[in-house]
């Protein structure tokens, strides 16, 4: 990248949105996942759909790659910038641009904070239901990008579920429009495609999101098991017995032990703790969670609490919310993992899981939606010994290939970024992989945007995931990362 | 469009016939008979695989020959979008019929494309559980075309449409790639969205052979309840004020018709408790107003409207709007047809999504259909035409393509690079 182009940028954003000194840079070097580095050549920071154009106009006619990136927060390394190329931070387009109550849509730009949306329409009783990662922290964007999770998916469904529309600067500058305000907008569901794509069909510069009317009552439930495999069998009674809870939530004694080390969430010492949120009207709310407390004493739980105000349910919350971060509390070093399963196979993966972590020496703290059969295995391992660390990532991978052999995925919400791409060859057959890439040509035939991830590169396999960094809200047990 | 189009639009011959015959194995084709013309134009063989590979295999001989392909489910909505520029080969995936695996305590299902609804209902309900949907002609329509067609009713409202429910899908592309993508599991990110890709895509990028959905446990019971209203401004009130309260209903539809006052409809499932208080709270959000319980065979008024007395005088829509432009559309329907003396019924959901009959004169049809769908797209809403006379004068069923025009034929270009599939039915001739 010549001066010249430089100055072309710089004419593009002004001089406060180019950043290109090397020790800026750094700051955007990686994403969440931090053991990946990339010094980009520059970071834009646009601040209206037309410059995002222009900027991807020059990229372009001069073949430069971008990768566009939200608040950094993403765990698989899907901002992660590529040799050569720049990073476009959408972070000054931050503005909601319109509030329908009566619609209960909101049309925001990409950098607006998830937690921000819902901070709009709660005077009005309405919340912005995806609520993944450390939701006070990252951008709708990114949630767009990697169409992003959350405890609650469950019963509310994901970041597509939430996206009604879209405004798109494709990789060669052109302006489109897919889905809309209105439902069923003739066409394809390319908002749909849209949406989890990592970043790699171009950048979106507008968002038209559906918020959710907050429902009459919320109850929490704390369920103390001797193990995973009596909390998992009380999850299994749940769903059999026809409830659809909006979270269920488990962690496993190691886990609790960490939680319990940094936030001291007052959580029953215990094998499976299990976490279950009902919402809706009160009566409905009422008569379904005398069943499942049945459920769970019929399952052998031995300690019941029910959380009945905000300020109860936000203490039950916290020891999960802060559960990835605390377990900095009990080991040196640690890898998050994103595996699912069918949730039958809960008890089955468990005691795998537990002869893999006996095997290798390594503990193994489980944290789950485990509604919905998402597994977050967090790998604990001291990086000061020898060897360790290998053995930690080699662990994490087999943990997936374990998700894969019972019928799951590599990935419910982090992403395949460029941590997991390798696994995608594991998942997927050849033929469905050129399926998707045949889609990403038809936006990008150039391949500029956020090129070289999510699709395997057999050069870049054997690159392995890396360990966990705590944002300082977690560790506060302010934000939850899942 | 600016696809290559077929060269010639040539006869099967001999060669290629046993061609086919080998694929699948069979004594002969079946060459299609007048109940097989698509919107006018007659295909030359119907094609009936027994299986995905069989399927894949016959779709990549029809697209080395350069034959236009329709896939044909149930054939319930097969004359929905623009008639074909070509019909070659019916592809019909009646034969894929199996439901492969209910995994009921993980609340999923694996069900082949053939597969009619109402029978996949019938299997999940053994575990107490339903695909939460209820599409037109449950008994007839099949998966692969519920699909491709994107239909949905009342339950959208709480359940979501197709996009929502639908977590895999394996399809047959005009290249005889079989491609899966999406899996088993409710929650997963791993790849592109391609379910969602080929949800209402008319059948134009692929064959559907297979798809995996989430599942909802059955209601334990279920309330319907009806009012009349004075009028859509009341009636738009009150659907607005019935979603921004903390009911949890599953269904709220409103019925207009030419000849008498709106109906307003809400369907409540749940616990008996539950019930019993969401239907103590109706009563007291909609005061002073004559409320009556009634069966659920409300729900099915969306299909009534299809109960065609004269086919060649009716035509039949989805509308799409915002919910605050329900009262606008109604009175802007009732301007256009009132002044050209057609009959018109109209059922609109609280999600803004609508279906509409008129009936009257394919000329008159024609100038409210026009009048209406400019109306609605200055809006920011739409009008897809279903079911038109054979003389209605022309009219692109789907409207005004937006802006994302060149990438959907792009999309097209890469999974259909010849156009064999539906050509010519999807949005701006695709």
């Amino acid at each position: 990248m010549d001066a010249t182009i430089f100055n072309e940028f710089r004419t593009i954003v002004g001089e406060r949105g180019l950043i290109s000194s090397a020790e800026e840079l750094h700051t955007y070097e990686c994403d969440g996942l931090t053991n990946f580095r990339v010094l980009p050549r520059a970071v834009l920071l646009p601040t209206s759909t037309e410059q995002v154009q222009s900027i991807l106009r020059v990229c372009h006619r001069e073949k430069i790659p971008f990768v566009a990136r939200g608040s950094g927060t993403g765990l698989s390394g899907g901002a992660l910038p590529v040799e050569n190329g720049i990073v476009i931070s959408l972070a000054r387009m931050n503005r909601i641009l319109e509030v329908d109550i009566p619609n209960a849509r909101v049309v925001v730009e990409p950098g607006v904070i998830n937690l921000d949306v819902t901070g709009r329409v709660q005077p009005q009783e309405y919340f912005y239901a995806p609520d993944p990662s450390s939701q006070s922290v990252c951008s709708i964007g990114g949630n767009v990008a990697e169409n992003a999770g959350g405890a609650h998916c469950l019963k509310y469904g994901f970041t597509t579920t939430h996206v009604l529309g879209l405004e798109v600067v494709l990789p060669d500058g052109s302006l489109v429009h897919l889905g809309g305000k209105t439902l069923d907008v003739p066409g394809y569901d390319l908002a749909g495609v849209f949406v989890g794509s990592e970043g790699t069909l171009g950048v979106a510069t507008k968002i038209i999101l559906r918020v959710v009317k907050r429902p009459e009552c919320i109850r929490t439930l704390l369920a103390a098991f001797l193990s995973t495999n009596e909390a998992g069998s009380a999850v299994s009674g749940i769903i059999a017995a026809g409830m659809l809870p909006a979270a269920i939530e488990m962690m496993d004694n190691l886990a609790i032990q960490a939680a319990e080390a940094a936030v001291h969430a007052n959580y029953p010492s215990c094998g499976g703790l299990l976490l279950v949120e009902l919402d809706g009207p009160l009566a409905e709310v009422e008569s379904l969670l005398t069943h499942v407390e049945e459920i769970c004493r019929s399952n052998g739980a031995w300690e019941i609490r029910v959380a009945q105000s905000d300020a109860e349910r936000a203490l039950v919350w916290k020891g999960r919310k802060a559960a990835f971060a605390a377990v900095g509390h009990i080991s040196p070093n640690y890898i998050v993992q994103d595996g699912v399963i069918p949730r039958t196979a809960l008890p089955q993966v468990m005691s795998e899981i537990e002869r893999l972590s006996k095997e290798n020496g390594l503990r193994v703290a489980n944290v789950f939606h485990a509604g919905d059969g998402n597994l977050h295995p967090l790998v604990l391992y001291d990086r000061r010994i020898p060897g360790q660390e290998g053995a930690a990532l080699a662990l994490s991978m087999k943990i997936l290939e374990l998700c894969l052999a019972a019928g799951g995925s590599i990935t419910g919400e982090h992403g395949v970024g460029e941590e997991k791409k390798c696994m995608m060859s594991k998942m997927f057959a050849e033929p469905d992989l050129a399926t998707m890439k045949r889609v990403r040509c038809a936006f990008d035939p150039l391949q500029l945007s956020n090129p070289t991830k999510v699709f395997p590169t057999p050069r870049l396999c054997g690159e392995k995931p890396g360990e966990y960094a705590p944002h300082t809200l977690e560790t506060a047990g302010l934000a939850e990362r899942f | 469009m600016d696809i290559a189009t077929q060269s010639s639009h040539a006869a099967i011959d001999s060669s290629l016939r046993q061609k086919f015959k080998d694929i699948l194995g069979i004594e002969d084709l079946h060459p299609a008979t007048p109940a097989d013309v698509v919107s006018g134009v007659p295909p030359q063989f119907v094609l009936e695989p027994a299986s995905e590979s069989q399927l894949a295999a016959a779709l990549r001989l029809a697209n080395e020959s350069k034959l236009a392909v329709i896939p044909r489910g149930g054939g319930t909505k097969l004359g929905w979008g623009n008639p074909p520029s070509h019909a070659d080969l019916i592809l019909s995936t009646a034969r894929l019929n199996k439901i492969l695996e209910h995994a009921w305590a993980d609340l999923t299902v694996t069900v082949e494309a053939g597969c009619t609804i109402q029978t996949l209902q019938q299997t999940l309900a053994q575990h107490g559980q339903r695909l939460a949907l209820d599409p037109l002609w449950p008994e007839k329509a099949i998966i692969g075309g519920i699909l491709s067609a994107n239909d949905s009713g009342a339950l959208r409202l709480r359940f979501g449409a197709l996009r929502d429910l639908i977590i895999g899908v394996t399809i047959a592309l005009p290249d005889g790639t079989l491609a899966s993508s999406g899996g088993k599991v409710v929650k997963n990110v791993a790849g592109y969205d391609l379910p969602k890709l080929v949800t209402g895509a008319f059948g134009t990028l692929g064959v559907i052979t297979r798809a995996v959905f989430r599942l909802h446990p059955l209601p334990r019971q279920a309330r319907s309840f009806s009012i009349s209203v004075g009028n859509p401004e009341e009636v738009q009130k009150l659907v607005l004020a019935i979603q921004d309260s903390k009911l949890a209903h599953v269904a709220l539809q409103s019925r207009f018709s030419a000849d008498a006052p709106p109906f307003l409809d809400i369907l409540f499932e749940g616990t008996k408790a539950g019930l019993d208080a969401q239907s103590s709270q109706l009563r007291a959000l909609w005061h002073s107003r004559q409320i009556s319980e009634v069966s659920s065979a409300i729900w099915s008024a969306r299909q009534d409207l299809w109960s065609l007395s004269n086919p060649e005088e009716t035509a039949i829509a989805k509308i799409s709007a915002l919910p605050t432009d329900l009262a606008h559309t109604i009175e802007f329907l009732r301007r256009a047809a009132d002044s050209t003396h057609v009959r018109w019924k109209s059922l609109i959901y609280a999600t803004g999504l609508g279906c509409l009959r008129l009936e009257g004169r394919p000329d008159n049809l024609h100038r409210v259909l026009i009048t209406l769908r400019a109306g609605l797209e200055k809006i920011g809403g739409s009008l897809v035409l279903l079911h038109r006379p054979t003389t209605l004068p022309a009219f692109d069923v789907w409207g005004t393509p937006g802006d994302s025009l060149p990438l959907m034929k792009s999309v097209k270009r890469q999974l259909d690079p010849n156009n064999i599939l539906n050509p010519g039915r999807f949005l701006g001739g695709i």
